[in-house]
């Protein structure tokens, strides 16, 4: 079956002529969205046209509504607390986890986002770039509290440090252009840091952003850390952006409009907004613990210290 | 067991106390103060201004330049000119050494600073005297350090500074907020337009002085005075790399959604309703000594105040009356003596409003406590308040009240008070008071606050991070990581 997806549109082409050189009929997927540990299609029973670059259809993808949205805020908001609350150690090993499946399902991956346009050669490099980056923030996972902590040297008799802690609930726009590698670069450092996860897919890019959801959904992420729908900017950023149970905002859109109107609408429960719009994924810069600790609260935690007796600690 | 005979302290007798006045008569306030821009001490563009009044006996201490956009602009320009021709270009090490400069010299004028903090914000001088003079001091010197240090403090990236500041601060802290807001702007290379609150200009001006003594170069820090629309100027400069605010929540906001679509920076530190909570386990005596630190320190006026108390039902009663008893030694009214406790509250508007959360919490149903105690005639004053029987859903559990009024609520089990204790749209800080080790870090990364104290309360430092979570704001001041919030990460 691989080798009969290798070429372009082949796959939507047989189908369509009902004729299949392999001789069987392909069995085709519907792609669903990714909501608290399910792939339910979009409440809203509406859909989008995905088509190649030659006009082919690709898929019916499902075009989200904001009930879809509120229901994966509602997941996400579940999910959150145990997600921060597991072991660092045992966040790092599920991000490997999804690493790892995602390498075990490379050429399907490749396939797709060839189907969506892209070199054979980009492709791989995407898909490569992508399983990296997994791991890269895996072993960020048990590590960023120790760069980002401190012990505080107040003048009085206190012991006082400042750790990070998991903003919450966040919600992502992701890039338009880089489908599976702007959503893992934004998914991984979001649940490596202890959130969880709203993620809209690139709307001409979507199909490998319901597959991740598949890998992710096999790797041992408790339902709700992740969440990806499906459908268009333009309608939900707004819906988005209002939700007073969303702590935190990526914007990796182009639309200056849009982020701006997030940025207002933001004020509603002072989010925090995260502007990733100039952000060059394929880069060096696209990876960084600072993307963890973009959606982290600093915590200052205050106790006494009496001193008994007096007694000094020299020897 | 037999019942234990309720023993009730008597305070009706040997309990006064001789008054112990801080003498004023070394303080110089001028008849009228101008703003601070471009180093010059320049008249209002309008030619108005307005009174600053002694709350403690509501009478005029002096005049305050009513500054507008139009003096908001010329001190944006002198800050932009400080930036680029002068102070961008200082070596870390130099930047640094001015700001040691300014910490020496409150330092020296300490007494002074206090007296005129007392004098024109109605905390009491105790308070300003061992708190927020020492500590704004102590602000300036822990950043000083900092300014020649910079690329240690954030791995990997080299940091720069990110041209004109604009701050906004409040009314409860007026030199120890300056202090917060400048320090480390200065020490991360940026220059300063800064905007006391319309209530307490007094020691921002005077602070004005003492930076125009220190040398530092014209239009490093420059300080407009003015109501709300003044502070709006500022923030929507476009020449504002950065807006710095503490303040309501209410007021964030309008900033948040003045700023969206611009590149500025921006940090919110924005109210708070922390929880205090007593467990069984606590030493019940400190604890309550915590309580009375948490609410009724500098009346209230904190957005980081202890103002839901939570109390294990088990030791309520024993809590409560304690309480009480405290409550009846504390002594309300001048804030220069020394003995005070309370101090007066900071204007007439916000007596208002507390005022109107007493009667809320009445018509709620709560049942109100409040010392008897003897009040100045003149000036505006409150009673430390107490309000038991409250509801979670009760106002004055919700709102900010920001003055000394205290709902107190029960609990039993340890899921009921973390789910209690965070419910609540803000998150600044939270205590915790018991003597088990384990439940201390269990209650303390369950808080969803910025800033945790654990049998203690209230407690600030230069080296300590605060800052919220939530509806409080975000970015953090103090400590390494309030650096951030005044440099570009590249």
């Amino acid at each position: 079956m691989a080798k009969t997806v290798t070429k372009k549109n082949v796959k939507v082409l047989e189908n369509i002529n009902g004729v299949a050189k392999t001789n069987r009929l392909l069995v085709l997927k519907t792609y669903k969205i990714y909501i608290g540990g399910k792939f339910p299609r979009t409440e809203s029973g509406r859909y989008y046209e995905l088509k190649d670059s030659s006009g082919n259809l690709l898929a019916n993808m499902c075009l989200s509504s904001r009930k879809d949205y509120r229901n994966a805020v509602v997941a996400a908001r579940g999910a959150s607390g145990p997600w921060a609350e597991r072991a660092a150690f045992n966040r790092s090993q599920i991000l490997y986890r999804i690493g790892e499946m995602l390498e075990g399902r490379r050429a399907q991956f490749v396939d797709e986002l060839m189907q969506m346009g892209s070199s054979k050669l980009s492709a791989e490099q995407e898909v490569d770039l992508s399983i990296d980056r997994l791991i890269y923030y895996a072993g960020w996972c048990d590590k960023y509290t120790q760069i980002f902590s401190s012990i505080n040297p107040v003048a009085s008799a206190h012991f006082n440090f400042s750790v990070p802690e998991a903003t919450g609930v966040v919600a992502a726009i992701t890039s338009e252009s880089t489908g599976l590698l702007g959503l893992v670069s934004i998914i991984a450092p979001v649940i490596a840091g202890g959130n969880s996860i709203i993620a809209l897919a690139s709307e001409t890019h979507a199909l490998c952003a319901i597959s991740f959801a598949e890998v992710i959904n096999s790797s041992d992420v408790p339902g709700g850390v992740v969440n990806i729908i499906t459908g268009k900017e333009d309608e939900l950023h707004k819906h988005m952006s209002t939700h007073m149970d969303v702590n935190s905002f990526i914007y990796a859109g182009s639309n200056a409009e849009h982020l701006k109107t997030i940025q207002v609408n933001a004020a509603d429960n002072v989010k925090r907004i995260l502007d990733y719009s100039k952000v060059e994924w394929n880069s060096e810069e696209g990876q960084s613990p600072y993307f963890i600790s973009d959606h982290q609260e600093t915590k200052t935690t205050w106790h006494p210290i009496e001193n008994i007796g007096g007694s000094s600690s020299k020897y | 067991m037999a019942k234990k005979k309720q023993i009730e302290v008597d305070l009706n007798s040997g309990w006064a106390y001789a008054p112990a006045p801080e003498s004023k008569g070394h303080i110089k306030i001028k008849p009228q103060y101008n703003q601070f821009i471009g180093g010059k001490f320049v008249k209002p563009s309008n030619g108005k201004y307005f009174d600053t009044i002694n709350p403690a006996n509501s009478e005029k201490l002096s005049s305050i330049a009513l500054g507008n956009a139009k003096d908001v602009d010329k001190a944006v320009r002198a800050a932009r000119k400080a930036y680029s021709e002068v102070w961008s270009k200082l070596s870390g090490k130099e930047r640094g050494k001015y700001i040691f400069r300014i910490a020496r010299l409150i330092q020296e004028r300490a007494r002074e600073f206090s007296v005129i903090e007392s004098l024109d914000g109605g905390k009491t001088i105790r308070e300003s005297r061992d708190v927020d003079v020492p500590l704004a001091a102590n602000h300036f010197f822990y950043y000083a350090g900092w300014a020649d240090k910079l690329e240690y403090a954030f791995p990997n990236k080299r940091p720069t500074s990110l041209g004109v500041a604009g701050q906004i601060i409040p009314w409860n802290f007026p030199l120890l907020m300056a202090a917060w807001k400048i320090a480390p702007a200065l020490a991360a290379g940026n220059t300063v337009v800064l905007k006391p609150a319309e209530t307490t200009s007094l020691t921002a001006l005077k602070l004005a002085e003492l930076i125009k003594d220190s040398g530092l170069p014209d239009g490093v820090v420059n300080i407009v005075t003015g109501f709300g629309d003044t502070g709006a100027a500022i923030v929507n400069h476009p020449d504002v790399n950065k807006v710095a605010f503490t303040g309501s929540t209410g007021v964030g906001k309008i900033i948040q959604r003045a700023i969206a679509g611009t590149n500025k920076k921006c940090t919110l530190e924005l109210g708070g309703k922390a929880a205090n909570i007593i467990f069984e386990d606590a030493s019940i005596n400190q604890a309550v000594e915590g309580i009375v630190n948490g609410i009724y320190f500098n009346q209230g006026h904190v957005c980081c105040a202890g103002s839901r108390l939570f109390v294990q039902e088990s030791v309520y009663e024993e809590v409560i009356r304690k309480l009480k008893d405290r409550m009846n030694t504390l002594i309300v009214g001048d804030p220069m003596d020394k003995n005070t406790d309370i101090g007066a509250i900071n204007s007439k508007e916000q007596l208002d409003i507390i005022n109107k959360y007493i009667k809320i919490g009445q018509q709620e149903g709560a049942e109100f406590y409040q010392p008897a105690c003897k009040l100045p005639q003149k000036g505006n004053w409150c009673p430390p308040t107490l309000f038991t029987n409250v509801s979670q859903s009760s106002r004055i559990t919700q709102e900010e009240i920001f003055g000394p009024v205290l709902a107190v609520q029960t609990f039993r089990t340890v899921d009921e008070v973390i789910a209690k204790a965070n419910n609540t749209p803000y998150g600044l800080s939270a205590g915790i008071w018991t003597d088990k080790g384990a439940k201390i870090f269990n209650m303390t990364t369950k808080m969803r606050a910025g800033v945790v104290w654990a049998n203690t309360y209230n407690k600030f430092d230069p080296t300590s991070p605060f800052g919220g979570y939530k509806e409080s704001g975000f970015g953090r001041e103090g400590g390494l990581h309030g650096l951030s919030a005044y440099l570009n990460l590249n």
